[in-house]
């Protein structure tokens, strides 16, 4: 398994109050993402554990789109990925990003 | 941790094990334990470099049922086939256990191909465990009710584990079984079992079938409230398991066997069961099929 | 060893156990008095529906007797039975109803005693020695989930690749001690002392009353988490009840 880790700096913090949040299964072309309330509001990490090797690149530029974009300050995320595309780990993180702000995802 | 979305609309065929639950319990009542933030996960896939789940599949915990404290566990079908690994087994022993020491009752939606290969020997040891904490439950007087309609069905470990349950909800998708369809073929050959005739996958091993030859106990259709409905009917009957329980098993397992052990295939079954058109049976809908079961084979609680 | 030469370890003063049809089925006497009804399968004999069902019945005969004899359970089989027509008739049923009544006459005063001294796999191996209360075996047995070959068709790696994995953990090949190291299996009996003794011993020894394979799985390695995990679950659901 390749493990990739990203600290970034977060524009927009988290909302709602809920501690944590998961979404996705960790399937063929899915994967499973849990958030966790858990750093300073202007802080995101991400750590992400796959067994595709060699997609550092492409996981670093989906992450900084995500943190950039949407509501991920004070989130401690943790991945685990099944094989999904690009765009199916943002909408994942999305998806995350909703539930733990407490709207309809 | 509850996943946003409308629960009714949910088909259970389709729906992951967190939505399972929180469609079926009290609305926000499922308190999970060892949840993913816990981060229990497999041991064992990292030698083969597979990818783990934070919950390892296997999701338990407590909440209520109309209004009543219950225990529920559900299985992630599409994590490894739901295939039960060291955690994954040891988190249902461990709730099933809990269930007779707080004389609760247990839900368990199964969604599970057998054993995890990977981890075989923990998974198999799991599943005789589980076995053992559920027969245990039961005999302090706690009901453990199966629901079975997932992707993966019921299959190996899983189905002998629903063997002992209380009582066993199915849906048209749901399957119970021991060995596979595949690995009857490679074992076997194409004659003794085509693993890729659905319509014969589904006519041995299928929801209806099941529930015709009295190896489940309802029917129902592919969504949350047919499911609360049955549990709540079968829930309304106390539990209970002893030597009358078994004895009356033993004889409804001999009469099945007496009439039915010479059957070529299900159709059979049905024909003698007074199924008219036994060939029409796959293409009914729920009301019209359980009007033409009338006369099926009922376990009667002999389980 | 032979199933006949462990009856006549046993029971050195004879015994009234036979073999039909694959199943073991009879009774001994013992050393201090009193009987072991003896019910198991023989020949590495498949488990399907109809043995199943006879041993299930015998296990109830005993149940509804109520002598309070322990039952032996020696085990040479195969995997369950493979076939469309069990499949049809629900072995699920068939052997989960086996288990049940091992764990009832147990629960009903029945001390019950698996003893592998052959091959046994998956779903024959839960319905009869994992579903007794303690669980031996004697060298050489050989039990399975599935065998190597098998495993590595399904899970699409090479004989070689999975045979190297199986040298650096207990946890998925066939063996013995795999098996032991896992905790399904208590103790592994030795051929060179009286079996009679061995056997007088594992009825003997000290049963709480609660199933410690997982506890065992973890003193020996070959289940690092298990235990625990289940009693954290337990102790959660139990906090907030």
């Amino acid at each position: 398994m390749e493990r990739l880790s990203y600290t970034l700096s977060a524009p927009i913090p988290a909302g709602g109050t809920k501690p944590r949040a998961i979404v996705g299964v960790v399937a063929s072309g899915n994967l499973e993402v849990l958030l966790e309330r858990a750093l300073a509001p202007d802080l995101c990490t991400v750590e992400i554990a796959t067994a595709a090797h060699g997609f550092a690149e492409i996981w670093a530029a989906v992450v900084a789109d995500f943190v950039a974009r949407r509501a991920a300050g004070g989130l401690r995320i943790a991945i685990n990925d099944g094989g999904a595309r690009p765009d199916t780990v943002a909408l994942r993180l999305a998806q995350g990003a909703r539930l733990i702000a407490g709207d309809a995802a | 941790m509850t996943p946003a979305f409308e629960p009714e609309a949910l088909s259970w065929y389709e729906g992951s094990a967190r939505q399972r639950i929180a469609a079926l319990v009290d609305p926000g009542s499922f308190r999970e334990a060892v949840g993913p933030e816990e981060r229990a996960t497999s041991p064992h896939l990292a030698l083969f470099d597979l990818p783990e789940q934070f919950d390892d599949g296997m999701i338990v915990g407590q909440a209520a049922f109309e209004g009543t404290p219950i225990l529920v566990a559900a299985q992630e079908g599409r994590f490894m086939g739901g295939a039960v690994g060291e955690v994954h087994g040891a988190k249902l022993v461990g709730l099933l256990r809990a269930a007779k020491s707080l004389a609760l009752d247990v839900l368990v939606l199964f969604d599970t191909g057998g054993v995890r290969l990977q981890e075989a020997n923990a998974g198999e040891t799991a599943i005789a465990e589980i076995m053992r904490a559920l027969v245990e439950a039961r005999l302090s007087g706690s009901r453990v009710v199966g629901l079975i309609g997932g992707r993966s069905g019921c299959y190996g470990g899983g189905g002998l584990i629903a063997g002992c349950c209380s009582a066993l909800l199915v849906t048209e998708q749901g399957r119970i079984g021991v060995t596979g369809p595949e690995v009857i073929e490679t074992n076997r050959g194409v004659e003794e079992f085509d693993a890729r005739d659905r319509a014969l996958v589904w006519r041995t091993m299928g929801g209806k079938h099941r529930y015709l030859i009295g190896g489940a106990d309802r029917y129902v259709d592919d969504g949350p409230e047919a499911f609360r409905a049955a549990v709540r009917d079968v829930l309304a009957a106390p539990g209970r398991l002893d030597l009358a329980t078994l004895d009356a098993e033993q004889a409804r397992l001999e009469r099945r066997l007496a009439r039915f052990g010479a059957a070529r295939d299900a159709t059979d079954i049905w024909s003698a069961l007074g199924v008219a058109e036994a060939q029409a049976v796959p293409g009914l809908s729920t009301q019209a099929f359980r009007a033409v079961a009338l006369g099926r084979e009922s376990a009667h609680d002999a389980r | 060893m032979t199933l006949a030469e462990i009856l006549a370890g046993l029971f050195p003063e004879g015994h009234a156990v036979t073999v039909a049809d694959g199943l073991i089925l009879g009774h001994g006497p013992r050393p201090g008095g009193g009987r072991v009804h003896v019910l198991g399968i023989a020949e590495g004999t498949p488990l399907g529906i109809d043995g199943a069902l006879a041993l299930a019945g015998q296990v109830l005969a005993i149940v509804r007797s109520g002598d309070g004899a322990p039952i032996l359970m020696p085990i040479d089989s195969a995997s369950q039975r493979m076939s469309r027509r069990d499949e049809l008739l629900g072995l699920n049923e068939y052997l989960a109803h086996l288990a049940k009544a091992l764990m009832l006459a147990e629960a009903a005063g029945h001390p019950t005693l698996g003893l592998l001294y052959g091959r046994s796999a998956a779903g024959a191996f839960i319905a009869t020695a994992l579903a007794t209360a303690r669980l031996v075996a004697l060298p050489g047995a050989h039990p399975e989930v599935m065998d190597l070959p098998s495993m590595a068709r399904v899970t699409k790696l090479s004989l070689d690749v999975l045979t190297d994995k199986a040298r650096a953990t207990p946890v998925f090949a066939p063996g013995l001690d795999n098996l032991v190291q896992t905790g399904a299996i208590g103790a592994i009996w030795d051929p060179q002392r009286p079996l009679a003794e061995q056997m007088e011993a594992s009825l003997a020894a000290s049963h709480p009353g609660g199933d410690d394979r997982d506890r065992l799985g973890a003193e020996r390695g070959g289940r690092p988490r298990a235990a625990a995990i289940a009693e954290r679950v337990a102790a959660q659901v139990a906090g907030r009840a």
